[in-house]
């Protein structure tokens, strides 16, 4: 049985969170009534013109400093020629032989704990392409040209990962690094982020890669491991079985977790690839990129080394309190806020915080607990006024709207019993009534210890502060 | 009225010696009465040109008029006019109506211009004779028999005619100048992106430049200031103020150095043509110009290169006419394919269709590299042709075309013939520079015209040099008897 090896490598569509289209100042909300949000230029009228939008080459810039790239201080728009309805112009302005951003790398992070770095070849400039709509219209297609001219940044991996989770490692990395870095919104349902995977396979060690198929379109992390693992198999089966591998375009059917043919190398349209004569070279000085550099935010990786050292944190832990820019600063207002213990304000913002936003699918922006106010629930545990597992239903009260902590604590009667008198009442309330119990613990029956402490909990409504409960039981059932 | 320059009818609407709308309504009628002989016009415009030309009689008696107000002047149907036809001459955008104006048409419409209408063109401006248009032909007022020049020769009949006293053109590879010799009359081709491209169909962006034409040099610079200056709708359009042409028209020629490239005097230029032009480079040597022969060694390569560049760049930009959107659409297309191009084959003409199947070539993957990258490359060895020779002179001085106009039909079987009649033109695209013609005599009752070429931005040299010559001499004052 021989060894296979995968080789994959991605293409990376970005939709770029501009306020305009890339060529024309139509705005890009997505979701309009068709046809809305285009303008002469975006349906490509005769004698219109277009003029480069600057900051979609900043947010550009801004990913090439963020991989370690070269911004080109010249590269060049091209026409890639073709007919379609939703391509307006007969073309799609795209960069081509000289792309703005070129070279880099990503790091990623893989589920066995290694890294591996994925190099970059490129990242280009180009306009999205409107939509036809085939439904609703009797044998007829519509075209909605609202998305034609969106600006896309095409980032094209080397092809350097070896199985479908180190794809979507990869994918999820470069995912968190631009919607970081504040130029995409990230949002794969609308389309935002979606992605090309060239797949091949090959006999471990063999020096030549496999023949190649693109997967077209993969719009979820799910559906990129799925296709390229469904390919993976198709590829092998077919090569075992004496059949080769044809160099083609397929596309990826999510109900049916398979891929198929959509043309094949010979039907490929011939793009008559040349620069756009309407468009000077795109010229990016110095100053532009320092200023694109200024502009960056704490990249992930050195956000989650800071809060490791900082807050002595796991790299688990700091992985996970950095996914998102929102949750690394709702972490770090909780721990200003409280001052101290930053490993509790980690397991609370990890747990119950993430828990119930996950669950009512909500935006850190949308929670009805703020961080000060989680921080003033975790002040509670860390003076003793409510234990641990009672701030568990103080924050579901608070996220219930009850109020903040305190409210909530003093509402409900919820306040810690310190008071070691009223703990020792208590216990001696329970051993009284559990005269058998104390026997057998006294003769030597060490497990009925837990017995005692849930029964002074139950009686003090869980209350009585456990630590206290814990020493004072001790004492007492001794004798 | 209707012989007067702009410059002349400019002062006697700011003197009051007439109205706006009364040398409108004048213009008019010569239109309606001479244009069914020369098929200058696709769109008149009658009715709107009345209303600019009171406004431009309330803004005169508010004390607000230009130079150009009041004024009427007719557009070629390449620059799209919001709510008025944009045929470009072919029959896929014969009810195409702009939802926009071009750049041009705006800065007339604030200089208070009046437009007449819209004048005919080779079909996409593709075409030296005008007879690639889906209206039909324009006639040569000079001798109906021949063509006006094209693309622009709705524009240079016109005005030729009388029919207006000035007129927008545009130049690809002489089609503002071929047509301004072949009519007589006097057009500047700007230095690409000193006039906004915005608005202006394109038939090959990286050569197509709009200008004026009228009879003078004088009216040219009046038109051109306001045509030009920046527009940052146009990515290629140059940030550079405007000079004030009027005022630099009579700086004395005395040391003007004027090159004569041998390769624009060589074989393939009419003997007559020839007599004529150097007929008018003595006149200059008498204004005080220093003669001197230079050469331009890659002439030859011009009309190749373009031949390659202009399709090339064509077949892409008229992908957009598609039938989908907007221009004419096939009756009951079976599918996608059919639509596509059944709508094209109908709508393009033949010429058309020639430079789109050509360009599509020249671009294909195997073909690139030898065919549009080696063009771009002898654009630059043509470019670097003038460089040396403006380091040695001052203007380039030659022929515009090398033949009067030809008879109509007479070469529209053989498009390399035709060709060549720009051959003097279309390196000028090629580099970007600066070209004019004007006219400087006749053969038989044909005009010649004379063009100059300048450095980059140099169009106000080039109007102060055509202007002091028709300052001496009558050629431009002309008029076809028919139409006098």
């Amino acid at each position: 049985m021989m060894e296979w090896e995968t080789v994959i490598g991605l293409e990376i569509h970005a939709q770029l969170a501009t306020k305009s289209k890339i060529f024309s100042g139509a705005a890009i909300a997505y979701g309009a009534e068709p046809n809305t949000q285009a303008c002469a230029i975006d349906l490509g009228m005769p004698g219109v013109l277009p003029v480069l939008n600057q900051d979609a080459v900043r947010m550009a810039a801004m990913l090439g400093l963020a991989i370690g790239a070269q911004v080109a201080h010249r590269s060049v728009f091209a026409r890639k020629n073709y007919f379609y309805p939703d391509l307006p112009k007969g073309y799609q302005i795209s960069q081509y032989e000289l792309p703005v951003v070129q070279g880099g790398h990503l790091t990623v992070d893989l589920e066995d704990g290694s890294s591996k770095v994925i190099g970059i070849t490129r990242a280009h400039l180009e306009e999205d392409a409107g939509k036809s709509l085939h439904e609703d219209f009797q044998g007829l297609s519509g075209i909605d040209l609202n998305r034609a001219g969106t600006p896309l940044l095409e980032i094209v991996s080397e092809p350097e990962m070896r199985s479908a989770k180190e794809a979507v490692a990869y994918m999820k990395k470069l995912h968190q690094l631009v919607v970081y870095l504040g130029i995409c919104d990230g949002n794969m349902q609308e389309g935002s982020f979606r992605c090309d995977a060239n797949v091949s396979v090959r006999r471990k060690g063999a020096p030549q890669f496999g023949t190649r198929a693109e997967i077209k379109n993969l719009n979820s992390f799910r559906f990129v491991e799925r296709a390229i693992d469904f390919e993976v198999e198709r590829q092998i089966d077919l090569i075992e079985s004496g059949h080769k591998v044809v160099q083609e375009t397929r596309l990826y059917d999510p109900d049916k977790g398979e891929t198929r043919s959509m043309r094949s190398k010979e039907e490929a349209n011939d793009y008559r690839y040349f620069p756009d004569p309407d468009l000077l070279p795109l010229i990016v000085d110095e100053a532009f990129i320092e200023a694109a550099r200024a502009a960056l935010p704490e990249l992930p990786d050195a956000k989650k080394q800071r809060f490791a050292e900082q807050y002595g944190l796991s790299g688990y832990d700091a992985g996970v309190l950095t996914v998102s820019r929102e949750l690394a600063a709702f972490y770090e207002t909780v721990v200003a806020s409280l001052g101290s213990e930053p490993k509790l304000c980690a397991n609370w913002v990890m747990g119950d915080f993430s828990a119930f936003l996950n669950k009512e699918n909500r935006e850190i922006a949308d929670s009805p607990v703020n961080a000060e106010q989680l921080a003033g629930l975790l002040r509670r545990i860390q003076d003793r006024t409510i234990s641990g597992k009672l701030a568990k239903d103080v924050f579901e009260a608070m996220w219930a709207g009850e109020g903040d902590a305190d409210t909530v604590i003093e509402k409900r009667g919820l306040r810690q019993i310190t008071d070691t008198s009223a703990i020792e009442k208590v216990i001696d309330d329970v051993m009284a009534a559990s005269p058998d119990q104390l026997a057998q613990y006294r003769a030597g029956k060490d497990k009925l210890f837990g017995f005692f402490v849930g029964q002074v909990m139950k009686l003090s409504k869980g209350k009585a502060n456990p630590q206290q409960v814990n020493d004072l039981l001790m004492e007492k059932l001794k004798g | 009225m209707h012989k007067k320059t702009i410059a002349q009818l400019s002062a006697g609407l700011a003197a009051g010696e007439f109205s706006s709308e009364a040398l409108t309504r004048a213009f008019l009628e010569r239109v309606e009465r001479f244009n069914p002989q020369l098929n200058a016009f696709i769109t008149l415009t009658a009715e709107s040109a009345l209303i600019q030309a009171r406004a431009a009689d309330e803004r005169r008696r508010q004390g607000a008029a230009g130079p150009l107000t009041g004024v009427p002047i007719v557009h070629k149907d390449i620059f799209c006019t919001q709510g008025v036809r944009t045929s470009c001459g072919s029959r896929i955008l014969d009810r195409f109506i702009a939802p926009y104006n071009a750049t041009v048409v705006e800065k007339f419409n604030a200089a208070g211009a009046v437009m007449l209408g819209k004048t005919n063109m080779d079909e996409f401006a593709m075409g030296s004779s005008n007879e690639t248009s889906f209206y039909g032909p324009v006639r040569n007022p000079w001798d109906l028999d021949a063509v006006p020049g094209g693309s622009s020769g709705g524009s240079a009949a016109a005005v030729a005619a009388r029919l207006t006293p000035g007129a927008t053109g545009t130049d690809t590879g002489g089609s503002i100048r071929q047509p301004a010799a072949l009519c007589g009359i006097t057009g500047i081709k700007p230095t690409y992106g000193r006039v906004s491209r915005w608005g202006m169909i394109a038939y090959a962006s990286s050569l197509d430049q709009g200008g004026p034409m009228a009879r003078t040099a004088e009216d040219c610079a009046l038109l051109l200031a306001a045509m030009a200056g920046f527009d940052p709708r146009d990515s290629t359009c140059v940030d550079r103020p405007v000079p004030d042409y009027a005022a630099l028209l009579d700086q004395p020629l005395t040391g003007l150095k004027v090159g004569l490239p041998k390769e624009y005097f060589g074989e393939g230029l009419d003997s007559a043509v020839a007599q004529v032009v150097e007929e008018a480079i003595a006149e200059y040597r008498r204004l005080g110009a220093e003669i001197v022969e230079i050469s331009l060694p890659n002439s030859h390569l011009a009309i190749p290169a373009y031949y390659v560049v202009a399709p090339a760049e064509c077949s892409s930009n008229l992908a957009r006419i598609d039938g989908v959107r907007y221009g004419h659409r096939c009756e009951n297309p079976k599918d996608l394919q059919d639509l596509y191009t059944r709508s094209r084959a109908e709508g393009f003409g033949a010429e058309v269709q020639r430079r789109i199947l050509v360009g599509t070539f020249a671009l294909s993957a195997g073909y690139y590299d030898a065919y549009y990258l080696k063009a771009q490359q002898i654009r630059r060895l043509i470019s670097d042709d003038f460089r040396r020779a403006f380091d040695q002179v001052d203007v380039i001085m030659g022929p515009t075309s090398p033949t009067v106009a030809f008879n109509l039909g007479e070469k529209v079987d053989d498009p390399i013939t035709m060709y060549l009649s720009d051959i003097y033109t279309i390196a000028v695209n090629l580099a970007g520079l600066p070209g004019l013609s004007l006219p400087v005599g006749f053969v038989g009752q044909r005009p010649v015209g004379l063009q100059l070429i300048g450095n980059y931005f140099a169009e106000d040299r080039l109007l102060n040099v055509a202007h002091r010559y028709q300052q001496v001499t009558d050629w431009h004052s002309r008029a076809p008897a028919a139409f006098a």
